[in-house]
């Protein structure tokens, strides 16, 4: 696996646009820490980050990335080498370069203003949603052949999950506001990786507010290990599977 | 040689001056019940370190009892351990523990009734029902004590420090946990409760009820049930304190309910579920205090009128105000409020644009707690953009107009 | 040494490929022709595995290929197209490939290595090199593992003549070697000094693959790839030697 991914890797991480995002990474978290007075308003901003600008970045570039190495991934393919080593070292090579420029632009700042849980928390979901919405996007991608549609696609599925998702919950949770939604809300966050990563994330950084709610679920899910464990456990699901449906998809294809 | 010993002390004592009854296992005194009897007012009785179990005691005598290395009183989880009912006794350097529970009446380990200049101090209390429970007493002294319950269920533990109908009380020093209310004080005036520390008690910190022109300051009340209760109650001062990591559904670093003329200045609520809570509450003056990382620094109920909130800091809260209602009759100002993005062109310090505090999303949780699971959504804080741009929901006069450009010196 | 048997293949509406048949056998230079979109390349990217057929079996030295990758070793494969990570460097390239095929460096052909001088620019990126310079790599990437099977896709197409040549004579080359060549092009004429077999396919369908011979004999004075010029054209025949071309004696052996 390493024999391909590596020079996928390498690549990538000699790509301009991976250098482009490190540095906003880096320069954004930077101005944060230093301008902000107290480094839980800047946390919040690299939150929203982490949030917002990384799965789309995942999925923007893991998309145009898969596009332009279509003729890469042939030649590969004419090579004694199965399809599935193919996806795995082009999804290892971007998730991994991906995440060196995240582990840069926001590790290294938090590392040194904040090394604390909220902190470590923020960098799991980070690192967590990158290598999810690379999988999605190699999902996304493996099933259009044209370029714009996949790219198209990309951006759909980031306003899904950033917005319209949320949006939906939250008429949900109007509209049905008689019934006993406790039981189901959790499962159904569970649905967009965006969400588990943002309340994994809120535990540290708002657990007060969050004790606030009644629901005896809750309360043993936010004090107690579980929700570190689900939330590892959704975040692998959310790459396993999307990766999974794109090798099955990709062995069928024809090139 | 005891007989020696004791004539000794009787001459001493008849030559005007107070006696020292020594009790202990090998002394001429062996129990403390004897060497009450025994003394007289203004003598003092040193316990020697032990065991004593000795059933219910009572105290009318003005007298000191000292404990070396902390004797320990054992109520065999049977009997209210200490009764005083006198003035002028001191009592100090005892560990009272197994105090028996009654459902009937309040056992305690210490109990103060009808008394007046009576000193607790440094004392340690343990396994009890209530630890020291003062009631019709002036100028009772309480400080100093270590008193750690075990706790089991609201019903069946009772308070740490319990003060019912008193005068002039002073409460000091004292380290309470693991009792239902670390701090009780009902029907009590002109009192002070000061660098106290109570935390990890099953219901409040310090529980504080029909109790007039009192003050506490100094203390530190972390990790109870439910914080701090100040209900029903007249200019109280309280300053300095600390509301630390009082979590749930119902924990307030205070909650305030029918209070009135009161000040509350210098404390710090950190990590606290509610900051302050505030229940029909009138012409308080809340200023300088910080709010850092609570769920809601405050939460005004719509029945909270002419209360002022001055020169505060908020910062870290993941709401800064909450209310139930679209009517806001108190006044902010000069406060710094971290979420403040306005801007400030005339330099004096304060922002040209008013603040809001109470967001269209803290409005939503009001009506319906599920939704409290998008906290820090995109949508959602696309939702209070908009709400912010065009207000609808949230109440338009609770505004802070001079809201600070820079956190205050505190 | 490959053996296409009732090959169909259909893009959607498109019959690209018709219950093709074929056996190509050792020391063979094929070269497989046709109009654009007549199903070349789809049948190549068949042999390769990229394209997965809807009808039929093809078997590669007796292995049935579906689902195996190994046969693909024995296999050199020049793309139509060759692009490349455009980080990459051309050392690289040739690494990465050396590394999934592990043939060991002295058994390796680093003729048109040598003859296109690829060495000295072993460290550029591939995005700086010209498409005639990344079909030379793509030829010699297709040489390079001393492969039994050569598929080359348009290989002269975008090469210099003096390439052209050098190229040619490395085909000619590996042909005394004994190996099976197949060549797609839309002419014939720079290649027929060294084809033996010509495969004519058009709108999916064979319509014929005969020994050059033959052929010649068939078509008499007229130049071989003047003639298929016309009937890709279109032309109506009337040239009595079509029919002929296109008459299967039953005597002939059918490859």
């Amino acid at each position: 696996m390493m024999k391909v991914s590596k020079y996928v890797l390498y690549d990538i991480l000699r790509s301009k646009i991976v250098l482009a995002y490190t540095l906003f990474l880096l320069i954004v978290s930077l101005s944060m820490f230093n301008m902000e007075e107290n480094s839980s308003k800047a946390m919040l901003s690299l939150l929203n980050i982490v949030l917002i600008v990384l799965p789309l970045v995942s999925l923007v570039f893991t998309t145009i990335h898969y596009y332009n190495s279509y003729e890469f991934i042939e030649l590969m393919s004419s090579q004694p080498m199965s399809r599935t080593r193919i996806i795995i070292s082009e999804f290892a090579g971007v998730s991994v370069s991906l995440l060196s420029a995240f582990l840069v632009g926001v590790g290294l700042p938090i590392l040194l203003y904040a090394p604390d849980e909220t902190g470590f928390a923020l960098l799991l979901t980070g690192m967590a949603l990158t290598v999810v919405f690379v999988a999605i996007a190699f999902f996304a991608s493996v099933r259009s052949r044209d370029k714009a549609r996949g790219i198209g696609a990309a951006l759909l599925l980031w306003f899904y999950f950033t917005l319209i998702f949320d949006g939906l919950i939250l008429l949900m949770i109007f509209n049905l506001s008689d019934y006993p939604l406790e039981k189901i809300t959790l499962p159904l966050i569970s649905l967009n990786p965006i969400d588990v990563g943002r309340i994994f994330v809120t535990l540290k950084m708002d657990i007060s507010a969050l004790m606030g709610v009644t629901s005896a679920l809750y309360k043993d899910f936010f004090t107690s290990s579980t929700g570190l464990l689900f939330t590892i456990g959704i975040m692998l699901l959310w790459t396993v599977l999307p990766l999974w449906l794109a090798i099955r998809r990709f062995n069928k294809k024809d090139l | 040689m005891h007989r020696l010993a004791l004539i000794l002390l009787l001459f001493l004592s008849a030559n005007g001056f107070s006696r020292n009854i020594i009790v202990g296992k090998n002394q001429p005194v062996s129990s403390i019940r004897k060497a009450i009897e025994i003394a007289k007012d203004f003598d003092s009785i040193t316990v020697l370190p032990g065991v004593y179990k000795e059933g219910a005691l009572q105290l009318t005598k003005s007298l000191t009892i000292i404990g070396q290395n902390y004797p320990i009183l054992d109520g065999e989880n049977k009997y209210e351990i200490l009764l005083i009912s006198g003035q002028n006794i001191t009592v100090t350097g005892l560990a009272f523990r197994n105090s028996g529970y009654s459902a009937l009446n309040d056992y305690a380990s210490i109990k103060l009734v009808d008394a007046s200049k009576v000193t607790i101090a440094a004392n340690k209390i343990t396994n009890a029902y209530f630890a020291i429970h003062v009631s019709n007493t002036s100028y009772a002294t309480i400080k100093n004590n270590n008193i750690t319950g075990t706790p089991t269920s609201e019903q069946l533990t009772g308070n740490g420090i319990h003060l019912w109908k008193s005068r002039y009380a002073l409460i000091e020093n004292n380290t309470i946990q693991g009792h239902r209310d670390g701090i009780y004080f009902e029907f009590v005036t002109n009192s002070t409760i000061r660098n106290n520390h109570s935390e990890k008690n099953i219901r409040y910190g310090l529980h504080f009820m029909f109790s007039n022109d009192d003050a506490y300051l100094n203390n530190t009340f972390k990790d109870n049930g439910a914080g701090v209760a100040v209900m029903y109650s007249k200019k109280v001062k309280m300053e300095n304190n600390h509301f630390d990591q009082n979590w749930g559904p119902s924990a307030y670093g205070i909650l305030l309910k029918d209070i009135s003329d009161s000040y509350i200045s210098h404390n710090t609520f950190y990590k606290n579920t509610v900051g302050i809570h505030m229940e029909g509450t009138s012409r308080m003056t809340i200023e300088r205090n910080k709010f850092k990382e609570n769920g809601w620094a405050i939460k005004v109920q719509a029945s909270c009128e002419n209360n002022s909130f001055q020169r505060n800091n908020f910062t870290g809260n993941s709401f800064d105000v909450g209310t139930n209602g679209s009517l806001s009759l108190n006044e902010f100002s000069n406060n710094y409020w971290d979420k403040y993005e306005g801007y400030d062109i005339n330099r004096d310090g304060v922002g040209d644009v008013p603040y809001h505090p109470v967001s269209m999303y803290s409005m939503i949780i009001e009506q319906n707690p599920n939704a409290l699971m998008l906290l820090r959504s995109f949508t959602v804080q696309l939702l209070d953009k908009a709400e912010k741009a065009i207000p609808s929901l949230t109440p338009e006069n609770l505004v802070d107009k001079k809201p600070m450009m820079k956190s205050l010196k505190l | 040494m490959i053996s296409i048997e009732h090959i169909s293949k259909r893009f959607r509406k498109l019959q690209v490929l018709e219950d093709i048949n074929a056996n190509m056998e050792k020391g063979q230079v094929i070269s497989l022709i046709g109009p654009n979109g007549s199903g070349k390349t789809t049948l190549i990217k068949s042999i390769l595995g990229m394209v997965r057929p809807d009808k039929g079996k093809i078997t590669v030295d007796g292995h049935v290929i579906s689902g195996d990758h190994s046969y693909r070793a024995n296999i050199g494969y020049m793309p139509q197209i060759g692009r490349y990570p455009d980080n990459m460097r051309i050392g690289q390239l040739f690494r990465m490939i050396e590394n999934i095929r592990g043939v060991a460096a002295d058994k390796q052909d680093e003729t048109l290595i040598r003859q296109f001088e690829l060495e000295k620019i072993y460290d550029k990126p591939m995005r700086t090199l010209s498409g005639g310079t990344r079909q030379k790599v793509s030829a010699a990437l297709a040489f390079l593992f001393d492969p039994a099977i050569l598929i080359l896709d348009e290989p002269t197409a975008g090469l210099d003549p003096l390439s052209s040549e050098l190229l040619k004579d490395k085909i000619i080359a590996e042909k005394k070697k004994n190996k099976l060549i197949l060549i797609t092009s839309h002419i014939l004429s720079d290649l027929d000094e060294l084809t033996t077999h010509v495969m004519y396919l058009q709108e999916g369908k064979l319509q014929f693959f005969k020994d050059m011979q033959t052929l010649q004999e068939e078509t008499g004075e007229l130049r071989l790839g003047k003639a298929i010029a016309r009937i890709m054209k279109g032309e109506k025949l009337t040239n009595e030697w079509i029919d002929k071309i296109l008459e299967v004696k039953k005597d002939e052996k059918i490859y």
